[in-house]
Order: C-alpha cells, then sequence, then structure tokens
C-alpha cells in the first residue's frame, strides 16, 4: 500500500449545456434559458496502487462512469487533477484534449457497440499498437494471434468481423484491445453487465487471470455488488458525484458504515438467502442537475438529523484503511452538537 | 381449480432466410391466481418470444405454429384479431423493459391512462382518471393526482416503470405478462418495484409471469420457476426446489456461476462455450455440446422427468439432494 | 459433490464461431435481395445497356455527329427510318443540321453519365468531409458548417447552378463545377445525420481513449459506418445530377451543340416541334427520362435491401 500508480485529486466535473438561440429568447420572457449545470463529479479523491483493483460502486447518476473517463483522460477534469505515475493522464489545450496517455486503457459496457462493427478484430486491435509504436512492426499480426489466444480465442479470428462473434466473446476482444496497448492501468466500465450470467462468468474468470498473470491495475466501475465484492481488493461507494465510503471489499460487506451502503445492500436481492422481503431505499435518487444540500443523501437516509441538510460530510477515517463521509462518523447528525 | 394462465406446447417459429427457426419449442406450464412465476433464461433461450406469444403480439416472419394459451380456462388463440385486441389489456397486461414502449410521450399520463380505460368500459372521463389514479397508488407512487397530471418525460425511468405497471392494472387483468420489467433500474428503485410487485399478486390475485435473466431477483420474488434454454423449459419447480436443488445440469450451472455464491477472488464454476445459435442446435438435447454430464444417449430428445412436481428435460438429471 | 460443474478456470472453452463471412457472400446476399423485384432488374439491365452503349458509342453508332465535316445539308430533318446519303438508314431520324439522332443521343448520353458520375462522386467527397467534419467535432464548429449546409439546402439547386455558369462559363469542367455546388450539401446533410449517431457510439470513444489520431478515427472508423445510407443518395444524385446538366443545357447555358449532351439536342429540337418534326426533341426526351428513372428505380431498391427494417 506504498506506492500509489494512480492519484485522482480534488477532482469535480461539470458538464454545462448551453441553451440554444430559441431557448434563450423563449427564456427572455418566462426566465427561463439559462445555462444548465450537471454536478456529474465533486471532489473526489482516490489513489489506486499498483497491482490493485478497485471497484467503483453506485447507482445512476452517481458519477462513476464519468470518473472512469476522467482517469482515462476522455473528459478534462473541472477542477482537480488526474495523474499516472506523477504525471497528468491528458493535457489540455485550450479547452480540448490535446494529448492523452496510451497507459489508461478502457473497456467499455457492451461489446456490440465498442467495437467497430466493420473493422476486421486484428486490425481493431493492431491499429493502436502500431500507430504508437508499441509493438515493432514486424511482430504485430504474431503479437496480435498471441494476444487473442491469451484472452482465450483464436488466433486465426483476427480475420473476422466482430458480427460473427458472440457477446462473450466480444468483450474478450475488447479486452484483448486494451491489453495490446500494454497499458498500466485498465479501467472497466460495467465491462460484464451486458453479459448473460453463464457468459458473465468466463469474463470475470478471465479478468482475474490475466489480473494474476499480469498484474494488472484496474479501475472495476459496477452496479453489482456481488461481481465487485468477487474480484476487487478494495470498493468506492459512490453518491450523486461524491464518494461516501471507501473500504477494503470484505470490511465493506461484513459492516458498512454509511447509511447509503448499507441501503444499497439491504435492497440487492442476493441468490440462496430465501429473502422474500426488501428493505427498500425510500424516495428516487435526487437529479445532479440539483443536488440536495448538505449531504445528499439526506432525503432518503433513515439516521438523518439537521446537520445532514447543512453540512457536506467530509470523508473521515473510519478505522483500519477505510473512510466514510457521514455526520455519524464525524461527531453526530445534530445541529447542537457541531456549534458545541 | 382451473388456473389463470395455462400454456399448453406453446411453438412459435421464425421464417428466415436460413429456413425457419424454433424460438419457442412446446413450451407448457400454468400459474394459479396470486402467484407469480419466473421464466428464466439467458439471451436467445426464448423467455421474451414465449411472454410475445401469450400476448399474441407474433408478427411476420414469425407465427405460432402449435399450442394453445389459456387464460381461465378459455383459448386466446382460437380468438380473432379483434377479440384478441379486446383481450389484451382486459385480461392479460404486459409490462415491458423499457416503459416507453407502454407510454405515448406526448400525452399526460392521466390522460393516457383514463383512454385506457375508457377503452374497454363505458365511464366518464373523472371517473376514469380517478380508476387511474387508484391504479397509481397501488403501485405506491406518492401524490399520484400530481402524477396524472406529468408528461411521461418529466417522470424518472423507476416511475415510469411504476406507471406502466399501472397501466398494466386498470382492469384488474387476471394474467400480468412482465417482461424484464427491473432490469434497467437502479437496485434501490427495483427493490421497492419488486416489493410492490410481490403485495400486488397477494392482494389482487393477478397471476405473474415475470420473465428475467437475473436469477438473484426470481429467487426472492416468484413462487415457482421455469428455465429456458434454446426455447425449450428445461426444468420446472417451485422456487425452492429449482434454486436450492436444481436438477438439470444447466440449472445448475446458471447457479453455479454467480458470483455471490463464492469466496471473492476463487475462480468460478463456468459452462463452458455460449449459448447456441437456434438455427444451428445439435441434435437431440440442445445443451448437450456444453454440458458436463452428456453421453451419447444425449443425441437423442430427452425425456420430461417429473419427481416431486419439479420437471427436468434430461437424461441424466442431478440426483435431489 | 460429483454432481458440481468442475471449476475449472483454465478451461476456457470457445465454441468455433460462424463461418467466416466472406464480402463474396455479403455480395451474394445482396444480390439475392436486391432480385427480389423485377422492376429492379429491369431498371439495372437498362442503365447497364445505356452505360455499355453510350461510352462504346463510337464503335457502333453510324456516325460521328461532332466531326461537322461529315454532316450533310441534304440529310436534314429526315424522319426516323429514313436512308439518307450515308447509305444507311436513320433510324431515329436527323436533326436540322443533317445529324444522326441516335448517334448524337448515345454521344450526348455519354457525356451526361460523364457529368453525372463524377459531379455525384466529386460532391460526394466534398460532401462527405464537411459531414464528418461537422459531426466529429460538433459544438461551433459543427454549427457554422451546417447552418451554412441548411442555407443551401434552402435554395433550390437550379437555380445556384444557373448562377455559378454564369460566373465560370460554358463548358464540362464548369458545369460539373456548378453541379458539386449545388449538390454537395445533400450529402453533407446524409453525412452529418449517420455520422452523429455513430459518433456517440462506444467504439469511437475507444479509438478516442487509445489514443488514435483524429483524421484516422474520421475516415477509418466513422467513414465506413456511414456509407450504406451515401450509396443511396449517390445513386439518386448522379440522376438529378443528370437532369440538372439537361435542364442547364436546355435553358442554353451548358454544353454548345458542337458537343451536344442530352439537354442541348432537346433544346435544339424544340423549336421544330410545332412544325411537325417531333423526333428531334422527343427521343432524346424520352432516353433522359429512361435514363433518370431507371437510376432512381434501382437507388430505391438499393435503399430497401440496404434498409435494416427489412432484413431477414
Amino acid at each position: 500500500m506504498t506506492d500509489p500508480i494512480l492519484k485522482i485529486e480534488n477532482v469535480s466535473k461539470r458538464f454545462t449545456r448551453m441553451p440554444g438561440l430559441a431557448e434563450r429568447l423563449v427564456g427572455k420572457i418566462t426566465g427561463g434559458g439559462k445555462p444548465v449545470v450537471v454536478h456529474a463529479l465533486t471532489d473526489v479523491s482516490l489513489n489506486v496502487d499498483r497491482g490493485e483493483v478497485l471497484g467503483i460502486v453506485g447507482e445512476s447518476g452517481c458519477g462513476k462512469s464519468t470518473l472512469g473517463r476522467v482517469v482515462t483522460g476522455i473528459y478534462a477534469p473541472s477542477d482537480g487533477r488526474v495523474t499516472l505515475n506523477g504525471k497528468p493522464v491528458a493535457r489540455e489545450h485550450g479547452g480540448n484534449i490535446d494529448k492523452l496517455t496510451t497507459q489508461v486503457q478502457m473497456i467499455h459496457q457492451d461489446p456490440f457497440a465498442s467495437l467497430n462493427p466493420r473493422m476486421k478484430v486484428g486490425e481493431t486491435l493492431a491499429e493502436g499498437p502500431r500507430y504508437h509504436n508499441i509493438i515493432p512492426a514486424g511482430e504485430v499480426r504474431a503479437r496480435i494471434r498471441a494476444l487473442l489466444e491469451k484472452v482465450g480465442l483464436e488466433g486465426a479470428y483476427a480475420d473476422r468481423l466482430p458480427h460473427q462473434f458472440s457477446g462473450g466473446q466480444r468483450q474478450r476482444v475488447a479486452i484483448a484491445r486494451a491489453l495490446a496497448m500494454e497499458p498500466e492501468v485498465l479501467v472497466l466500465d460495467e465491462a460484464v453487465a451486458s453479459l448473460d450470467v453463464s457468459i458473465q462468468a468466463q469474463v470475470l474468470n478471465l479478468f482475474m487471470d490475466l489480473r494474476r498473470d499480469l498484474g494488472l491495475t484496474a479501475l472495476f466501475i459496477s452496479h453489482d455488488l456481488s461481481v465487485v465484492r468477487h474480484v476487487c481488493d478494495r470498493v468506492a461507494i459512490m453518491y450523486l458525484g461524491r464518494l461516501v465510503e471507501l473500504a477494503p471489499a470484505d470490511q465493506l460487506y461484513a459492516d458498512p458504515k454509511h447509511p447509503y451502503t448499507s441501503a444499497l445492500f439491504a435492497s440487492v436481492p442476493t441468490i440462496g438467502t430465501g429473502k422474500r422481503v426488501f428493505e427498500a431505499i425510500k424516495g428516487e435518487i435526487p437529479s445532479p442537475i440539483n443536488p440536495p444540500s448538505g449531504c445528499a443523501f439526506h432525503p432518503r437516509c433513515p439516521l438523518a438529523g439537521p446537520r445532514c441538510k447543512v453540512d457536506v460530510p467530509r470523508l473521515t477515517d473510519a478505522g483500519a484503511a477505510r473512510t466514510v463521509a457521514c455526520h455519524l462518523n464525524d461527531g453526530g447528525v445534530g445541529l447542537r452538537e457541531v456549534a458545541a | 381449480m382451473t388456473a389463470a394462465l395455462e400454456v399448453r406446447g406453446l411453438t412459435t417459429r421464425f421464417d428466415t432466410r436460413g429456413g425457419a427457426v424454433t424460438a419457442v419449442n412446446d413450451v407448457s406450464f400454468s400459474v394459479e391466481k396470486g402467484r407469480i412465476l419466473g421464466l428464466v433464461g439467458e439471451s436467445g433461450s426464448g423467455k421474451s418470444v414465449t411472454g410475445f406469444s401469450i400476448m399474441g403480439l407474433i408478427d411476420a416472419p414469425g407465427r405460432i405454429s402449435a399450442g394453445e394459451v389459456l387464460v381461465d380456462g378459455a383459448d386466446l388463440r382460437a380468438l380473432s384479431d379483434e377479440e384478441m385486441r379486446k383481450m389484451r389489456g382486459r385480461k392479460v397486461g404486459m409490462v415491458f423493459q423499457d416503459p416507453m414502449m407502454t407510454l405515448n410521450p406526448v400525452l399526460r399520463v392521466g390522460d393516457q391512462m383514463a383512454m385506457a380505460v375508457r377503452v374497454h368500459r363505458k365511464m366518464s372521463k373523472s371517473a376514469a382518471l380517478d380508476e387511474a389514479r387508484k391504479a397509481l397508488e397501488t403501485v405506491g407512487i406518492p401524490s399520484a393526482v400530481e402524477r396524472l397530471k406529468a408528461y411521461p418525460h418529466q417522470l424518472s425511468g423507476g416511475m415510469r416503470q411504476r406507471v406502466a405497471i399501472a397501466m398494466a392494472l386498470l382492469h384488474s387483468p387476471s394474467v400480468i405478462i412482465a417482461d424484464e420489467a427491473t432490469t434497467a433500474l437502479d437496485v434501490s428503485i427495483q427493490g421497492q418495484i419488486l416489493a410492490e410487485v410481490r403485495e400486488l399478486a397477494d392482494k389482487t390475485g393477478a397471476a405473474i409471469v415475470w420473465i428475467t435473466h437475473d436469477l438473484a431477483v426470481v429467487s426472492s420474488l416468484v413462487d415457482d420457476i421455469c428455465v429456458m434454454y434454446a426455447g425449450r423449459i428445461v426444468e420446472r419447480g417451485t422456487a425452492e426446489q429449482v434454486i436450492g436443488h436444481p436438477r438439470h445440469p444447466y440449472t445448475k450451472g446458471l447457479l453455479d456461476s454467480i458470483p455471490s455464491l463464492h469466496a471473492p477472488g476463487t475462480p468460478l464454476p463456468q459452462i463452458p462455450g455460449s449459448t447456441p445459435q437456434l438455427s444451428r442446435l445439435p441434435q437431440g438435447c440442445p445443451f448437450r455440446p456444453r454440458c458436463p454430464r452428456a453421453t451419447e444417449l444425449c443425441a437423442t430428445p430427452p425425456p420430461e422427468v417429473t419427481v416431486e412436481g419439479q420437471t427436468v428435460l434430461c437424461h441424466h438429471p442431478l440426483e435431489r439432494s | 459433490m460429483t454432481d458440481t460443474l468442475t471449476p475449472d478456470s483454465k478451461i476456457i472453452a470457445v465454441p468455433s464461431a460462424p463461418p467466416a463471412e466472406t464480402r463474396a457472400m455479403r455480395l451474394r446476399n445482396f444480390w439475392s435481395d436486391y432480385r427480389q423485384s423485377w422492376v429492379a432488374i429491369a431498371a439495372l439491365i437498362v442503365i447497364l445497356a445505356l452505360l455499355l452503349g453510350s461510352f462504346f458509342a463510337p464503335f457502333w453508332v453510324p456516325q460521328d455527329p461532332y466531326d461537322l465535316a461529315k454532316l450533310d445539308w441534304l440529310d436534314a430533318f429526315l424522319p426516323p427510318g429514313t436512308e439518307g446519303t450515308g447509305g444507311y438508314a436513320h433510324l431515329l431520324g436527323t436533326d436540322n443540321a443533317g445529324r444522326d439522332m441516335l448517334s448524337a443521343i448515345f454521344y450526348g448520353l455519354r457525356t451526361s453519365f460523364v457529368i453525372g458520375i463524377s459531379a455525384g462522386a466529386l460532391a460526394l467527397a466534398v460532401g462527405i468531409t464537411i459531414g464528418l467534419t461537422a459531426a466529429y467535432f460538433g459544438g461551433r464548429i459543427e454549427a457554422l458548417l451546417m447552418r451554412i449546409v441548411d442555407l443551401q439546402l434552402s435554395m433550390p439547386a437550379i437555380l445556384l447552378a444557373l448562377v455559378m455558369v454564369a460566373v465560370l462559363g460554358q463548358g464540362i469542367p464548369q458545369i460539373i463545377f456548378a453541379l458539386v455546388v449545388a449538390q454537395y450539401a445533400y450529402f453533407a446533410r446524409t453525412t452529418h445525420g449517420a455520422a452523429s449517431v455513430e459518433r456517440r457510439k462506444d467504439y469511437i470513444e475507444a479509438a478516442r481513449s487509445t489514443p488514435l489520431p483524429t483524421w484516422r478515427i474520421m475516415f477509418k472508423h466513422l467513414l465506413p459506418n456511414v456509407l450504406p445510407p451515401l450509396i443511396v443518395v449517390a445513386t439518386v444524385q448522379v440522376a438529378s445530377a443528370i437532369s440538372l446538366e439537361a435542364t442547364l443545357s436546355f435553358l442554353g447555358v451548358g454544353l454548345p451543340l458542337t458537343e451536344p449532351s442530352l439537354g442541348t439536342l432537346i433544346s435544339n429540337g424544340f423549336k421544330y416541334i410545332h412544325a411537325g418534326r417531333y423526333w428531334l426533341s422527343i427521343y432524346p426526351g424520352i432516353f433522359l427520362m429512361i435514363t433518370v428513372v431507371a437510376i432512381n428505380l434501382v437507388g430505391d431498391q438499393v435503399r430497401n435491401v440496404l434498409d435494416p427494417r427489412n432484413s431477414r
């Protein structure tokens, strides 16, 4: 735990949608037509150690996919920075990403969308390494074949088009494409979510094998708590753009500290427990355009007190290597307790 | 007592360039009032086509080539298109993965619900709106009166799905078919809806067919389970039987590949290969090439074996433990 | 525990993928869908016949209509089927200068095809570049480029072409340039529409995060995926370029009578139509109509075949 390879420091990401001309004109009369700001990420800090698989868990609108794209360098953070081995993952030039690292590679959710349908998979795999001179020109074909075999496909498949593969096979191709760039860090964005259960197990096994063989460092973004528990060393729970809890996986699952984490666990149907009643979280996930004041979870939290509506909770230590952003862990939820 | 929904020998075929493909093959099951049946399978297993076939929503090049669908004892397949249209919505309701399949984006929720009520029953608009409000309240929508005035796009995904369920409930149908109805929703919202669906079945006595790929959802919601593979039901029994003591090697394999049942980081038992294409099914048992128990016998059509109400379509079912 | 499937992550069995679908197979599928309509087959045969007939016209038509020395005033206004001084029958008659109409029509058709196809191809290239650039970069670049395109689409193509020809003067290159200016906007709009959809797909994001250079993403990833609708537009635009050119020539600002296109021939014969010499205008008109209709019919069928909603 001494060698953070990837540092995410106070990263915020806001998306601003400017109104169109017509909206602005109408807005002059109705008072609307102002830019809409989505707070996708707010002040997120995380370190990822070499060889670690960090799970990022949350529901829609929690910012987990945005975080993945900021780490990959596709999105420039509005505030804060992301560094890999001390160097920024992307250089920004006049609001556009100018140069970004080849050292972070991403695997998308839907393998039917993430492969160019009109490019042979061999070419899809080879073009990145060839362009960046990662593989010597003469060795490209052999290396691509070896990679395909490494992910459990046949080398001869290099000449086929994506639509000739099943979903699971395509996801293997996507993994091979990422590995071909010889990255330091992999970002898996819901990488097994769209696969059938039996295929999901195959891909998870592949991932664990590759991790063992290659010593991969990865951000594993998922909404699926049981998958995350199976493959991750540490887990970060996110809610409405903020990090609410961070802990080693076994500790988090044994003893969730944040009320949201507990509620999330309670509402997940699990097999084999014979659980018939869900302790569902009440209410809906608020919009990231207009997040609630104070702790974003307070309108749905069974333990919320007056302080939660006012103060944004900080991440505080909650025992061995874990942190949680909840007033319960930081002096209590009552306003008076804070004043004292 | 007749079952609210009984499906007998349902077979649906699609005519494609490569010849006819049997998407649903001799499927039979029944659901009694107030019970929930989970129809489980992976993509391409025919679970959704089964749902559409029951609803009579199969269009060319597909056709139902055999079988009966009985709702309260009446065969839906004997009905004319016109009668079938009346039956849909009134006796059988359907909920899709995407609620926008049901909802009209340009009409207010209340207006379209009232319209749906008045298609089948003569009543004033205000009485129809009242019915709509009651339906929304049944599925746990707070401040239902305001929601009636909203357009679908003003509602969250979870709320839209509740409205779609409420619409399916409008005529107190005997049967509700839900196809991956909570798959696209967040877990916390899914939890809320599952709890309400369970209550709904108990309260209204509707028979519900819950079509999903998610075994965890099924194990916590349904009473009975049918597992589908390559268009056939390969295992059928109560939830306790199928989840607790699966007898078909495929069911066993599916359950074994769920991560939460294994120690973190350990290799997951996996079913080798992938689901076969319906146009190129192997002879005999379709699961044969992926099955650890397969023998030469499996190249012949598998027999139906029933023990204590748990039926498997297999030459070599697992012993009951 | 004999009933448990053995957990062995080393065995990642992969079933044999379906046989590789080759380009030849896709072509065969395309053809088997295409030939479902006999009208479309007939249209295709007509186009091929006209293309071959016009490009090989010098080898089979009786007369070179460009060679003024070969024209004889004695042959002027011969009705269809009459034998002239050349000792052969003028199947479609002759015009006021004694030109054999059949020869003139096929030479004219050749000019029309050359202009239509090259204008279509150039407009396609320009339109693709603009449409892709707008869709890929988005924001202000997109707004600017697409507003220009919209502005142009709101004007009739014939008007633009007329203005261009008036500025540039007569001649085949000038006409082609005018047609490109008048037509690229259709390609730009179609490309932009298709590319904006593809642009949002994950494979583009994957290519960006690799990272690959912008031009490569645009032309190796985006372009191949927006081509099918463009093929249809291109077919229709070739037909429309041919009729636009004919219109320009008919109005007298297109090609001179010394290198006649179909439009020039129609225009030339128009003066005599009331004198009962119908064949001077009618036959070129019929050939123009057949050409344009046949190309459009082929385009329609190609669209039907490529439309994923119609795929089986």
